[in-house]
């Protein structure tokens, strides 16, 4: 079977069949959460709330202060403990708001339900919702939604793409989203084609989900909805090498998926998208794939936005190893490593991955052979050899002038490496040392 | 019939070489590029060691400026006072004062005093570290893999058995290579009448500062009480942060210091034979 994909790339373990057909489970109500007011790309949020002020379950308690940002809100109801600086899964410290829960829960399908038409709302008031609601990109990078759908005028866009390729090993968050909830996701999607004023709608799936493409398939099959099923590979869900597998068109350098027509969606976004307008829920909870050699039982479990990994984890078993091991907010090719379990699930956690043993052994560094391996399974067509050279030595004018700031940091190349250089973290070098040199 | 050609291969070569040696010759004289001759005075007087400390991209190019009256003969950091006395000689000018300046490691966690909340094996310099945050649990601290060692041009850094950086006050010339190679900013360049440091950046609260290291500045502000002047010291950030045109260079507001992390004198402690001299000898 010819399938479409996009050229280059890797077949990584995916290791997913720890976890894809375990049902979603709902995790225990936190006692206490710690939410970050900087969960996405973008300005920082305000706080609203200040140490002891009571909040409620889905209480807006950081306001967006720019466009691109989004709002966060209380996943719990309870006691405002603190605000302070702590650290954050994707790195560093961020101003986070502590709050202690007393244990109430919102029921939020007993609130207004407006049904499930959508003929009532204006493009505008959708954008407005989804802003309100503090919906960001789940896949990872948690862009701000409401700006991915709100393209400048001149831009014509004519097609929309829901990702649900999930291609990063272990995680199968929105795999199960896809199985279980199909029909919420199709109706979020069709809430943000809505927004965006497009017809033309494509769901990317890879072809090692057959249940997902099957659900999903028998909700769209007399709409302008598309499935289209791709084949597995490593990164197929990156933005830009989903719109050259779907519609074969090249996001040029430095542009963005509107510039060439396109807006790209998770399926996680869609069906937060889903709870938003249906429920008037803003996004407080998300799924969370649990896996990896490192724990007992791994699950997917729907997380409140703020629960410590500690928290999580518990939940499925703990941890099974005493000795060395990585704990990964995300999966093993694109998560960030974490070196302290207090840090709290945010919106753009789509799973944790503990990995020990034999899995996290480092290899060791041998010369590069010249096998050209990396550039052959680069998908933004570099040469990754050079670039880790050139930013480990702080060559950083040529750095550029190969293209290092283009990297999209899937990994691909280190994965490959058989001198198993770290070719990625030489090239993020090289990368934080332009930035750096930029600013002066 | 051998010998003809070698003698054949003599004549010709030789022939060529003559005539192209000729070519060079008046090549080298009719296309002679004009300098001014004092710069390449000025560069035997100043040290070649291409630091950067002046803010230029090299010695020649300070030469430059300085015959063009764009640089101060004292702006040359790695000279020194004799260097900018023998360029005011030269040039023909008053010669003005250096400012010794030094560099000083600001974090005192070395591998003994801090918390270790990670296993790091990915390469093994401070840049490539911070992007995942090192083995520390402070967030604030010296990493702990040289990259300003590595940048120091003069010989006057080493890492001790500590795993902590250490700056020989009498080798450093103040260019500030190490400063700009720290990914942290815990290295900080200071004219030599300073002599008061707080050496902590951790700006955590003093509970969270104190469980990830031992020698953490606390923001207690004893220090800030007892300083003599009003305002000498502040406490900025969870930081004691000195004002040096304010508060007096003596060792008072080190006396309470419940984690004697701030200190007094400290730098002079430590020349180079001073540092060999403290290692312990090895047995032969």
């Amino acid at each position: 079977m010819n399938l479409r994909t996009f050229d280059h790339g890797i077949h990584p373990s995916y290791s997913k069949e720890l976890t894809q057909n375990k049902k979603i489970e709902k995790a225990i109500l936190p006692k206490k959460v710690v939410i970050p007011l900087q969960q996405h790309i973008g300005a920082p949020c305000k706080p609203l709330i200040k140490k002891g002020d009571a909040v409620e379950e889905g209480q807006k308690i950081g306001e967006a202060t720019t466009f691109v940002t989004a709002p966060v809100h209380s996943s719990i109801s309870g006691k405002v403990k603190d605000i302070e600086r702590l650290p954050y899964p994707g790195g560093g410290k961020v101003l986070s708001v502590i709050i202690e829960g007393d244990g109430a829960i919102k029921e939020w399908s007993n609130s207004t339900d407006i049904g499930l038409s959508l003929g009532m709302y204006t493009p505008e008031a959708l954008r407005t919702i989804i802003k309100e609601a503090g919906i960001v990109g789940m896949g990872g990078a948690a862009f701000p939604t409401h700006v991915k759908i709100s393209p400048p005028k001149d831009k014509k866009i004519d097609a929309f793409i829901l990702n649900g390729c999930e291609c990063e090993p272990y995680l199968t968050s929105d795999h199960r989203l896809m199985v279980e909830e199909s029909e919420k996701i199709v109706w979020g999607m069709k809430t943000l084609m809505k927004a965006v004023g497009i017809e033309n709608g494509y769901i990317g799936i890879e072809d090692n989900k057959p249940d997902a493409i099957e659900a999903v398939d028998r909700i769209t099959k007399d709409s302008n909805i598309k499935v289209v099923v791709l084949e597995t590979k490593y990164p197929q869900g990156a933005e830009k090498m989903l719109i050259k597998a779907i519609l074969n068109r090249k996001v040029p350098v430095g542009k963005l998926p509107m510039d060439v027509g396109v807006v790209v969606n998770n399926v996680g976004t869609a069906y937060a998208v889903y709870e938003a307008i249906k429920y008037n829920k803003p996004l407080i909870e998300r799924i969370v794939t649990v896996s990896g050699n490192g724990v007992k039982e791994p699950k997917n479990l729907r997380v409140r936005v703020g629960t410590s990994f500690e928290d999580v984890l518990n939940q499925c078993g703990g941890i099974t190893m005493d000795g060395e091991r990585e704990v990964l907010n995300g999966g093993p090719m694109m998560g960030i490593s974490q070196t302290t379990l207090e840090v709290p699930v945010v919106k753009g956690t789509s799973g944790i991955t503990v990995l020990s043993g034999e899995e996290i052994k480092p290899g060791k560094v041998d010369p590069c052979i010249r096998c050209g391996g990396c550039v052959e399974v680069c998908p933004v067509n570099l040469m990754p050899y050079k670039l880790g050279d050139l930013g480990r030595l702080y060559r950083l004018d040529e750095f550029k002038a190969w293209g290092g700031l283009t990297c999209i940091e899937c990994g691909c190349c280190s994965y490959t490496c058989p001198s198993k250089r770290p070719l990625l973290q030489w090239i993020r070098v090289g990368k934080v040392k332009v930035r750096e040199k930029e600013k002066l | 019939m051998t010998g003809n050609i070698v003698i054949i291969s003599i004549v010709s070569m030789g022939a060529i070489g003559a005539v192209l040696s000729f070519f060079l010759a008046y090549a080298d004289k009719k296309l002679k590029v004009q300098e001014d001759p004092r710069i390449e005075a000025l560069l035997n007087i100043l040290p070649n060691t291409n630091c950067g400390g002046c803010g230029m991209a090299g010695c020649r190019v300070f030469a430059e400026a300085l015959i063009q009256g764009n640089a101060s003969v004292a702006g040359c950091v790695a000279g020194g006072q004799a260097v900018a006395d023998n360029i005011a000689k030269y040039l023909g000018v008053e010669s003005a004062q250096t400012n010794r300046i030094v560099a000083v490691v600001l974090c005192r966690g070395g591998d003994k005093e801090t918390v270790k909340s990670a296993v790091y094996k990915g390469e093994a310099t401070c840049v490539a570290a911070n992007l995942t945050g090192g083995e520390k649990a402070c967030t604030y601290s010296c990493i702990g893999y040289g990259d300003c060692v590595e940048a120091c041009k003069f010989d006057a850094m080493t890492m001790n058995d500590n795993g902590l950086p250490v700056v020989f006050y009498d080798a450093c010339v103040g260019c500030g290579a190490c400063a700009r190679a720290c990914p942290r900013n815990i290295i900080e360049m200071h004219p030599i009448e300073h002599k008061l440091f707080n050496y902590c950046r951790n700006k955590d609260k003093g509970a969270i500062a104190r469980k990830v290291c031992s020698v953490s500045c606390i923001a207690c502000s004893l220090c800030v009480k007892d300083c003599t002047v009003e305002g000498g010291i502040e406490m900025i950030d969870n930081l004691a942060v000195v004002s040096y045109d304010k508060c007096p260079q003596d060792d008072q507001p080190t006396k309470r210091c419940p984690t004697e992390c701030i200190r007094f004198g400290e730098e002079e402690k430590m020349t180079k034979d001073a540092y060999y001299a403290s290692l312990p000898k090895k047995a032969v």
